[in-house]
């Protein structure tokens, strides 16, 4: 076994997705994506549902077949070579992939002998991660009983136990409470400091920032944007800032006042009159200050400030010049009942992916 | 915890069969697989009922129900040496039929998606299903064959015959889970398997030998038992049991097998390849 230098991004790309096609009847899943992963590095893929993720993953694990288009992982062709690339991947899906009648010690046993382990080897290897994942006390309970956190780390430690080179993970935290989430994103850190080559996909930005150190924006089965997670970010905005005034009704003078202010950096603020909530897209730590400082100077009570990272809508929206739809999107892909509207559509993709693409 | 990756192997040209699961690898899996199984029912022992109880409430409704009317009141005995090895036969079916239902109940879980995306042969998972099931059988057989002494039943040959019987109604059970885990991977719903299966099953099994002698029902039906493989594997455990020709029976039932086998288990395979 020997490792390719690549000459263009000085790292070696585990995962090379060229023109991958596809279709589930007039739905178009996959509609030409090129992506890459570089080595040792976690490409975050960005996508509202139905944008094609899931399918992505299925076909770069070998449990889909592409209509056109190739893709290797490690060098191994999808198509070509199922059975050596099996040996290099590990898959945490979206619904956790471990049999929830078997206890968590069983399950990561099982797949260790399935992986070619000794008996000792299996049982010592399982331990192992049992502890690294924080369900020793759990080990010998069924599946089933596990908290949904639980269940999510046993899948991302069966995943573990063949030291794959490249790891999916599909949406890993997609219905896990806010606590749960940062205990999956240790993990997946963890990892990723160990070496592992990811690709992850998610519909959050937040997801992408903490992970990520690029970013594929697919929708409808292309990819519309990519980059590094700093890039896309300065081009969606930066941040939200959003100052809610003592007194609701002071949230329009409020937006009025930062308006006219002119501060650098600043385009301006909009109220919003109902919640008594103003917002100011912001894009560093200094103009947050220059804000809350204009703000207080001009004898404005604040009752709460938070700052959000764009939501999944706002990178659409900055970069197609309109929202992220959900589901809708694989219908209208397909072509049925639009007339141009498809066709519009294309022309908008290829624009902002000359614009955008970094 | 070493570096999970240190490098990205990158693929050589590939050698033809490059790849490949060896023999002692895929008995490992199949091995590791079975055991998964095993455990499922260590987890969920109400699914052993059909296996423990089957064969009690089947030999008792038989012997007591119909024995006298098949045999004459009073003459239960008789019917008894004819029934047992026929119901040897249609535990097979019936454990088989569970198999689909399993099957597809399974393929619903995220735990499939993992096996296939790992080094293992796909037919590795269905066989490792398979030696489970066949444990499930014989241990099905063993309680119908206790119940049988226990109301009389005697083997007139040796036991080496009724290990053959066994055996014979083992074999034949196993080339059916394959119809019925390609029926499991094609329906959507394990209710439907169900619905599907009993229809094909009801009159297989009483159009057949298992339950009375087909001299005795008209002769369109007495032409389809002929025909009917379970007659031939009823007929077959009946003569190994009670002595008589066992030749044709035999040899008829093992090629039904093996011929059940070469065509539904690559289809249920390249079934479980594509599923999605």
């Amino acid at each position: 076994m020997t490792t390719r230098r690549l000459t263009d991004n000085g790292g070696t790309a585990a995962v090379e997705v060229r023109g991958l096609v596809k279709h589930y009847g007039q739905t178009k899943a996959l509609d030409g994506v090129d992506l890459d992963v570089r080595q040792g590095t976690v490409l975050g893929v960005l996508g509202p549902n139905g944008a094609g993720k899931t399918t992505l993953v299925r076909v770069l694990s070998t449990l889909v077949q592409p209509d056109a288009g190739t893709a290797r992982v490690a060098g191994y062709d999808v198509l070509a070579q199922p059975r050596q690339l099996r040996r290099v991947i590990g898959l945490t899906g979206q619904y956790a992939s471990v049999d929830e009648k078997l206890s968590g010690r069983e399950n990561l046993y099982m797949i260790g002998r399935l992986l070619d382990l000794s008996r000792k080897d299996a049982w010592a290897r399982a331990d192992d991660l049992l502890e690294r994942f924080s369900l020793t006390e759990a080990a010998k309970r069924p599946a089933m009983q596990y908290s949904g956190g639980m269940r999510r780390r046993l899948d991302l430690a069966a995943s573990m136990i063949g030291r794959p080179a490249v790891l999916y993970l599909d949406e890993p935290t997609t219905g896990l409470d806010p606590r749960t989430r940062n205990e999956v994103w240790e993990e997946v850190q963890r990892m990723v400091a160990d070496g592992a080559t990811v690709l992850l996909t998610t519909q959050y930005m937040e997801e992408a920032e903490q992970l990520a150190h690029e970013l594929t924006v697919i929708d409808r089965g292309r990819v519309i944007a990519n980059g590094k997670v700093t890039e896309l970010k300065a081009r969606v905005g930066g941040r939200t800032l959003q100052i809610r005034p003592t007194d609701p009704e002071q949230a329009v003078p409020m937006a009025a006042a930062i308006g006219e202010a002119g501060l650098d950096g600043i385009a301006g603020a909009t109220a919003d009159p109902a919640e008594g909530l103003v917002s100011v897209p912001i894009l560093t730590d200094e103009q947050l200050t220059a804000v809350v400082g204009l703000v207080a100077a001009r004898g404005f009570g604040i009752a709460h400030i938070d700052t959000h990272l764009p939501s999944l809508d706002e990178v659409f929206l900055a970069i197609t010049g309109r929202p992220a739809d959900s589901g809708t999107g694989e219908a209208e892909a397909a072509g049925t009942a639009h007339g141009a509207g498809p066709v519009q559509h294309d022309d908008q993709h290829d624009d902002t992916n000359v614009e955008v693409t970094v | 915890m070493s570096a999970a990756t240190a490098t990205v192997p990158v693929a050589q040209p590939a050698a033809a069969g490059e790849g490949r699961i060896g023999l002692r690898a895929n008995l490992r899996h199949i091995g590791a697989l079975a055991r998964r199984n095993m455990l499922q029912i260590k987890q969920d022992p109400e699914s052993m009922f059909d296996a423990l109880l089957m064969p009690v409430i089947f030999t008792l409704l038989f012997v007591y129900v119909f024995g006298g009317a098949v045999s004459g009141k009073g003459h239960q005995q008789e019917y008894v040496n004819y029934v047992i090895p026929g119901l040897m036969a249609m535990m097979g079916m019936n454990i088989s039929m569970a198999v689909g239902t399993g099957i597809n109940d399974d393929f619903k879980k995220g735990v499939m998606d993992r096996f296939r995306t790992m080094p293992i042969a796909r037919s590795s998972v269905l066989i490792a299903k398979i030696v489970v099931e066949v444990g499930r059988m014989l241990i099905a057989i063993a309680i119908l064959l206790g119940m049988g002494f226990a109301l009389g039943l005697t083997i007139h040959t040796d036991v080496l015959h009724l290990l053959a019987a066994i055996g014979l109604s083992a074999v034949f059970g196993a080339s059916l889970m394959w119809i019925f885990i390609l029926l499991g991977l094609t329906m959507r719903t394990a209710q439907a398997v169900q619905g599907v299966a009993m229809l094909v099953l009801m009159p297989l099994q009483f159009g057949s030998s298992i339950f009375a002698k087909p001299t005795t029902m008209p002769g369109w039906l007495e032409n389809f038992t002929k025909v009917n493989p379970l007659s031939n594997l009823a007929d077959a455990a009946r003569a190994l049991v009670n002595g008589g020709a066992v030749a044709h029976s035999v040899w008829m039932t093992l090629a039904w097998s093996a011929g059940i086998t070469l065509v539904t288990a690559p289809l249920a395979v390249a079934r479980f390849r594509k599923k999605t």
